[in-house]
């Protein structure tokens, strides 16, 4: 940042050129985006006929018959599905981690190192490892074709790398004022609930949006899980057109695909502060 | 688990009992705030992890009880299965194209971004976004139609579709991987701004040139940052799916092109219920990824410099 100051004119056009370098990244980068949006209010015959980005008209009609849904499941009802497990695992995530992430950072008992070594390696433990006996499980608990199998493991902090990220920002906290509290006669308990917890608001903040967008993103648990149409997320009843490959179909599967996308965008546009230095932070203070 | 500690504190500590339990009482809260996390390891981490060992010495299609047949998945897997050795070509080519470009994209970009006054967060944002959207069903579908016939990279570079192409295929989805460089760049740009000003100062005074202090400051003060990426972004990558399945329709082709390994474990374990073999796939994943992060850890000492004040 300083280097900027030792020369004056020659900076500047090397400014000017790696600005111009960015935005050329970004619309390239940003054109797969647009081409969604653009395709999916496309007439039938445009789509692949149509050299154009832009649609001749706006062909809203994609959006009611996507509206109408797959398989005979109205999109609300897929909507609703998808809101039910990716709210379940926020709320599973967030209190599971954040108990664990608090016993990691905070308090001292035996095993906490080995333990916490074991926590960071399930960070890179592939989920594959797990997956089979995890499914037959379910099976034998006749859970399969329910949301538990994709809920009920987040309530047991299994997302280990929520469990790190929290415990790195607890880790910042001062510890006086724990210690003022427990001076003050609270126990571990209340100066969790009273003290910590409410100044981890930033990384359960963080621990919250990207748990909803990986699991409303996810598709290979659901595509194990789940088989009833009526059971299906936005994300599995895109699936169904994945065979498809008449152009016909185009239009409305790609206005569906929007519909899906949308509340990932106004999260990233609400939260990105939050998003951004969440990733940020967990490659640093290691 | 704490009946273990009691006798051995009332026999230090005899007279002074009150002052006894307030760490007796933590210890005990503790093992109550990871009672989740300790379930979860053992039931869904630990306890599955043997099962699956168990299970890829068996044949079992999850109807019929198990079967011991000793190594016979392994030595089917290695040498009777044409299609196994395929998706480990497949899948070490694909993160050996995707991973590098990925990284070198990341690094480029936070770079330009490092010293920007003007626009830094917003350029911030806009190249970390595809990270997130990336990962959806709904990119790995637009990325099929762009790549694919009269697609716009047809339209564009005139090479036909690559989604139908057995030599292309599989870049199509190593650049939906590529495309999300933002979330190393993000950690690369906060690694890049935690490098001291008077590091550059110190060596632009000893007459370093702008190439002569990136190779002298930047890259040994981001080494822990790039390694972390690196690691982080190799294991993610072996386990792709999505953008392979959606590219495919679900088959992995053309010709088997794109059958990345997790997807053929999904397609014999899943499809054609074969639960055992699955299995002995998982574990081989699991300990090449192991081996891998094991060698990466190995080099590392020869390359990754940690400042002697670790954090901050």
């Amino acid at each position: 940042m300083t280097s900027t100051a030792v020369s004056h004119k020659p900076v500047r056009w090397g400014r000017v050129a790696v600005h111009l370098g960015c935005l050329a990244a970004l619309l390239v980068m940003l054109y797969p985006l647009a081409w969604l949006l653009a395709t999916s209010l496309k007439p039938a015959d445009e789509v692949i006929a149509s050299l154009d980005l832009l649609p001749s008209h706006l062909e809203w009609s994609n959006y009611s018959t996507a509206m109408e849904g797959v398989n005979d499941v109205s999109i609300w009802r897929l909507l609703t599905n998808s809101l039910l497990i990716a709210g379940g695992a926020v709320l599973g995530n967030v209190i599971s981690c954040s108990l664990a992430a608090y016993a990691f950072a905070r308090l001292r008992f035996r095993l906490r190192g080995p333990l916490f070594a074991f926590m960071i390696a399930t960070i890179m433990l592939p989920h594959h490892a797990v997956l089979i006996p995890q499914y037959i499980i379910f099976n034998q608990l006749g859970l399969v074709n329910t949301y538990w199998p994709l809920i009920l493991p987040k309530f047991l902090a299994t997302e280990a790398f929520f469990v790190f990220l929290i415990v790195q920002f607890m880790r910042g906290l001062p510890r006086e004022l724990e210690e003022a509290a427990r001076i003050d006669g609270c126990g571990p308990f209340r100066s969790f609930f009273q003290v910590v917890l409410p100044l981890s608001r930033p990384a359960l903040i963080t621990t919250a949006i990207f748990t909803f967008i990986w699991t409303w993103n996810d598709f290979f648990t659901q595509l194990i899980y789940l088989f009833d149409p009526d059971k299906f997320t936005l994300t599995l009843a895109l699936r169904s057109f994945v065979d498809a490959s008449s152009t016909s179909a185009f239009g409305p599967m790609f206005a569906m695909s929007v519909i899906a996308l949308l509340p990932i965008v106004l999260f990233f546009l609400a939260f990105q502060r939050f998003l951004v230095e969440g990733m940020a932070s967990s490659g640093l203070k290691g | 688990m704490t009946t273990t500690a009691i006798p051995t504190e009332t026999q230090r500590v005899p007279a002074t009992a009150p002052k006894r339990r307030p760490k007796r009482e933590r210890e005990g809260a503790a093992w109550v705030f990871l009672s989740p996390w300790v379930l979860g390891a053992i039931v869904l981490t630990l306890l599955p992890m043997a099962v699956s060992l168990y299970l890829s010495f068996t044949d079992y299609d999850l109807f019929n009880p198990p079967k011991w047949v000793g190594l016979r998945n392994y030595v089917q897997m290695f040498t009777e299965d044409p299609r196994y050795w395929r998706s480990v070509v497949t899948t070490v080519t694909y993160v050996v194209i995707a991973v590098p470009l990925q990284l070198a994209l990341a690094l480029v970009v936070a770079l330009a971004l490092k010293g920007m006054k003007r626009g830094k967060a917003f350029y911030r944002s806009a190249f970390y976004a595809p990270s997130l959207l990336g990962a959806s069903m709904s990119i790995a579908l637009v990325w099929r139609a762009v790549f694919n016939d009269g697609g716009t990279v047809d339209n564009l570079l005139g090479t036909g579709g690559w989604v139908n192409k057995p030599g292309w295929s599989l870049l199509a989805v190593a650049l939906l991987t590529v495309w999300q460089f933002g979330a190393p760049m993000v950690i690369f740009l906060a690694g890049l701004q935690q490098i001291p000003a008077e590091l550059y100062e110190a060596a632009a005074v000893d007459g370093a040139g702008k190439w002569r202090q990136f190779l002298s400051v930047t890259v040994p003060m981001l080494s822990p940052v790039l390694f972390f990426n690196l690691v982080l972004q190799t294991i993610q990558a072996f386990q792709v799916f999505t953008p392979a399945f959606a590219v495919s329709a679900g088959k992995g082709g053309p010709a088997d092109s794109t059958l990345v390994y997790t997807m053929y474990l999904y397609d014999r374990g899943f499809v054609a219920s074969h639960m055992g073999y699955a299995s002995a796939m998982a574990w081989v994943l699991l300990l090449v990824i192991g081996v891998v992060t094991a060698v990466l850890f190995r080099t590392s000492r020869s390359w990754v410099f940690y400042a002697s004040e670790g954090d901050r």
